[in-house]
């Protein structure tokens, strides 16, 4: 194993599940036998604010936060907040967004625009890009509160790592309730 | 060996279990509040919520004076809270190891100000320990429980927001054995603080430093990396991780211990390089030290003193050039700040509180965002339990009429932490403010904790809750009401009437967060808008609730627009709506 640091950054809105997605990507990441750094920040920001996330992995991971402009991939949950985080992405990096719009205070209060065409600006300057409909494969699951595991099974299929860790995983963190429709999500979001 | 991927908080944790630590007590705090929240899972520490930062410390103490181990957990500024006792058990020192865990925060991600704790071991003249990732926080934690019986003294651990809250792999050892039994044990001239006792100890405390300084030179903790030779950079904390990104060649002495320092090792290190950096976030805390020293060192004229450090900030920093991002926006983009939760039983009072025109003192806690716009009620926010005492100091100055609308919002939490206090004082000295106390049953921001007015305790157990109306009775309130916030008409009547009344009141908004761990509330069916009844007048855009959107209409004047997802039917806005626009929606 070189030591080739892969970095994934992981936004969206507080609320969305993205703290779960983040521990069961790095607790996979651990199990496949890599280094992992996981960092995001908890408290106030976490009231309906952005949330990101930041996951490194490699053979020996020093900071936990991605250097500026060198995420390799970034799993968006909604597009403002995917669109915020493009200047951290490298270029010839993967975005995968989720394909939702959440308005902020401000946007809703009229004080500020909620910017036209992200998807398209998107794709402008990061050819691999994904949108993923996350709402409808998350009730084509049987929830609509899994996008969140629907987004982790697009994002695996970015990380070159082994089904089984991702199913025992999963089968680990979730809760045993909902453990068969976000497996199911999961699925979904991976087949895309 | 077993491993696991763990914060730094949980890795705090799991030390403190190692290392056969018996009584755990804090206050939560961000970036602090996991550690105890981590420690419920091992059965062989009884670890607790105190109302505040200083009982917290207090509770700490008492173990260790008994011959238990004991670790206590704030953030940076709880120590603010607890430094009385802290500045004394300096003097005492410890029976049983006694380890401060403090969280700062640079960067002010969920806090009011950016001190650098680490002036608190300098001025407490104690030694702290700063780990740079969670295994560092593990292990240093097992070892600040030694260190503290070995040179019989109070020790802190110090960790900033990334290293808390940051997961990294960690190896997890077996507890400790063979400590000693709990023990009632006189020792008057060690535990009683009295003048001519404590006039002995000091010249101890003293001495304890210098030991420690050439102890520190000696060990594992505080070491140096090699590489080229030609850039030496002294470190520690999270900004060694950043420094080994940006200089990947430079040669590091990565300290453990950030005080005291290890001069002599600094002074080796030193003597090899013609370049030499300090660097550390916030304050110049180790370059002061070094250069009192006689030694050159470029620090806080390269890196900034305010805010984190990150490794492009360390980068931009050395080079003197930003860093050129390969994507650039070419327009504004709207912010999303943080907002109170749809359902959120303080929006009502807020609300209430704009459109009675009140002077808001404020307090520490998820309703601080009642600050926000459209809210927009809140005026003032220093720290823990400050409101009560800020209104009573206006209230001094004012004519009768500006007086009343000065209103002091508190928390149920906060109110218990260092609120009470303040309410003894308005009583006492006759002043005429209003109290609102906004009881949700825990204390939310920090993530939903029990506290002496939730009914359980940290370990899950019932306990005894406080009858906040009796409390406010005893200190001397005449004038005390519950009301419910979801019943907005009701709460504003009687917010009106006592900020008209002439005297000390305390009104009692009581709703569970919607988020509260036990006894939950239940989310009722969404609300959804009748798009013919709704005439655009924005009313209920005043309520600041995230599941209210606003979209276009043929008129131009648009229509609200509620989102299921996130609407828990808590009804404010169908009460705020003039055109009975909003209603239940049906499936």
């Amino acid at each position: 194993m070189t030591n080739q640091v892969t970095n994934i950054l992981i936004s969206g809105v507080g609320g969305q599940g993205i703290l779960l997605a983040s521990e069961i990507l790095s607790e996979v990441l651990m199990l496949a036998g890599f280094d992992v750094k996981k960092n995001e920040i908890h408290g106030m920001s976490q009231r309906g604010g952005s949330v990101v996330s930041h996951i490194r992995y490699g053979k020996k991971v020093y900071s936990s936060i991605i250097p500026e402009g060198q995420a390799d991939v970034l799993l968006g949950f909604e597009l403002l907040e995917t669109y915020r985080c493009l200047p951290l992405v490298r270029q010839g990096g993967s975005v995968l967004t989720n394909n939702l719009q959440i308005f902020p205070p401000p946007v809703t209060l009229g004080k500020e625009t909620y910017p036209e065409d992200i998807p398209a600006k998107i794709s402008a300057a990061f050819p691999d890009t994904t949108l993923v409909d996350g709402l409808r494969l998350a009730a084509e699951a049987g929830n609509p509160r899994t996008v969140n595991t629907v987004l982790l099974g697009a994002l695996s299929k970015r990380v070159d790592i082994d089904d089984t860790c991702w199913q025992q995983t999963l089968q680990k963190m979730v809760p045993k309730k909902y453990l068969e429709e976000n497996i199911k999500a999961f699925n979904l979001g991976r087949s895309l | 060996m077993k491993r696991a991927i763990l914060s730094g908080n949980e890795a705090i944790a799991r030390g403190a279990y190692e290392a056969g630590v018996r009584v755990a007590s804090a206050y939560p705090g961000t970036p602090s509040t996991e550690i105890l929240e981590n420690m419920v899972q091992y059965p062989t520490i009884d670890a607790s919520w105190a109302p505040n930062e200083k009982v917290a410390l207090e509770v700490g103490i008492g173990a260790s004076f008994g011959d238990g181990r004991a670790l206590v957990a704030m953030k940076h500024v709880g120590v603010n809270v607890a430094a009385d006792p802290l500045f004394t058990l300096s003097y005492t020192g410890v029976k049983g190891g006694l380890v401060l865990a403090v969280a700062d925060d640079p960067e002010l991600h969920s806090s009011q100000n950016e001190q650098d704790s680490r002036n608190y071991a300098k001025f407490a003249k104690i030694p702290m320990f700063e780990p740079a990732d969670s295994q560092e926080a593990l292990t240093f934690t097992r070892i600040a429980f030694e260190t503290s019986e070995q040179f019989d003294t109070p020790v802190m651990l110090r960790t900033t927001t990334r290293i808390s809250h940051s997961k990294s792999v960690v190896s997890l050892q077996e507890q400790v054995t063979g400590l000693p039994e709990p023990s009632l044990e006189k020792n008057p001239a060690k535990f009683v603080m009295l003048p001519s006792n404590a006039r002995k100890r000091h010249p101890l405390v003293e001495e304890r430093l210098l030991k420690m300084e050439e102890w520190a030179c000696q060990q594992p903790f505080n070491r140096v990396e090699k590489v080229a030779g030609k850039i030496g950079v002294i470190t520690a904390g999270v900004s060694y991780q950043y420094a080994r990104e940006a200089l990947p060649d430079a040669d590091i002495l990565k300290l453990g211990l950030v005080y005291p320092l290890p001069k002599q090792l600094i002074r080796d290190f030193a003597a090899n390089y013609d370049t030499l950096y300090v660097i550390e976030e916030l304050d110049p805390f180790i370059e002061e030290q070094v250069r009192a020293m006689g030694i050159e060192v470029k620090g806080k004229e390269v890196f900034s003193i305010c805010g984190e450090l990150t490794p492009g900030r360390v980068e931009e920093s050395l080079s003197g050039k930003p860093s050129e991002a390969y994507f650039s926006h070419s327009e504004p983009l709207p912010s999303r700040p943080p907002s109170m939760c749809p359902g959120c039983p303080h929006r009502s009072v807020f609300h209430s509180l704009n459109r009675l025109k009140a002077f808001v003192t404020g307090d520490i806690g998820c309703y601080t965002l009642g600050f926000m716009e459209p809210l927009a009620a809140m005026d003032t926010c220093i720290c823990m339990g400050a409101s009560i005492g800020n209104a009573t100091g206006l209230s001094k100055l004012l004519s009768a009429e500006n007086q009343r609308k000065v209103v002091a919002v508190i928390g149920d939490s906060t109110f218990l932490h260092t609120g009470i206090n303040g309410l003894m004082d308005m009583v006492y000295n006759s002043s005429a403010s209003t109290v609102v106390i906004l009881d949700n049953r825990i204390t939310a921001m920090t993530g939903r904790q029990e506290n002496p007015a939730s009914g359980y305790t940290l370990m899950g157990a019932d306990s005894y809750r406080i009858d906040l109306e009796q409390l406010c009775r005893a200190v001397g309130v005449k004038h005390v009401q519950v009301v419910d916030p979801y019943k907005v008409e009701a709460t504003r009547k009687v917010l009106k009437q006592e900020m008209e009344r002439a005297e000390v009141s305390v009104v009692i908004a009581r709703r569970a967060c919607m988020l509260v761990k036990r006894d939950p509330v239940a989310r009722k069916p969404a609300f959804t808008v009748d798009s013919d009844r709704c005439t655009g007048c924005r009313a209920c855009l005043k309520l600041g609730c995230p599941a209210i959107e606003w979209r276009s209409s043929a008129d131009g004047k648009g229509v609200a627009h509620i989102n299921g997802l996130f609407c828990v039917g808590c009804g404010l806005c169908q009460q705020v709506c003039s055109f009975d626009a909003m209603g239940v929606l049906h499936d």
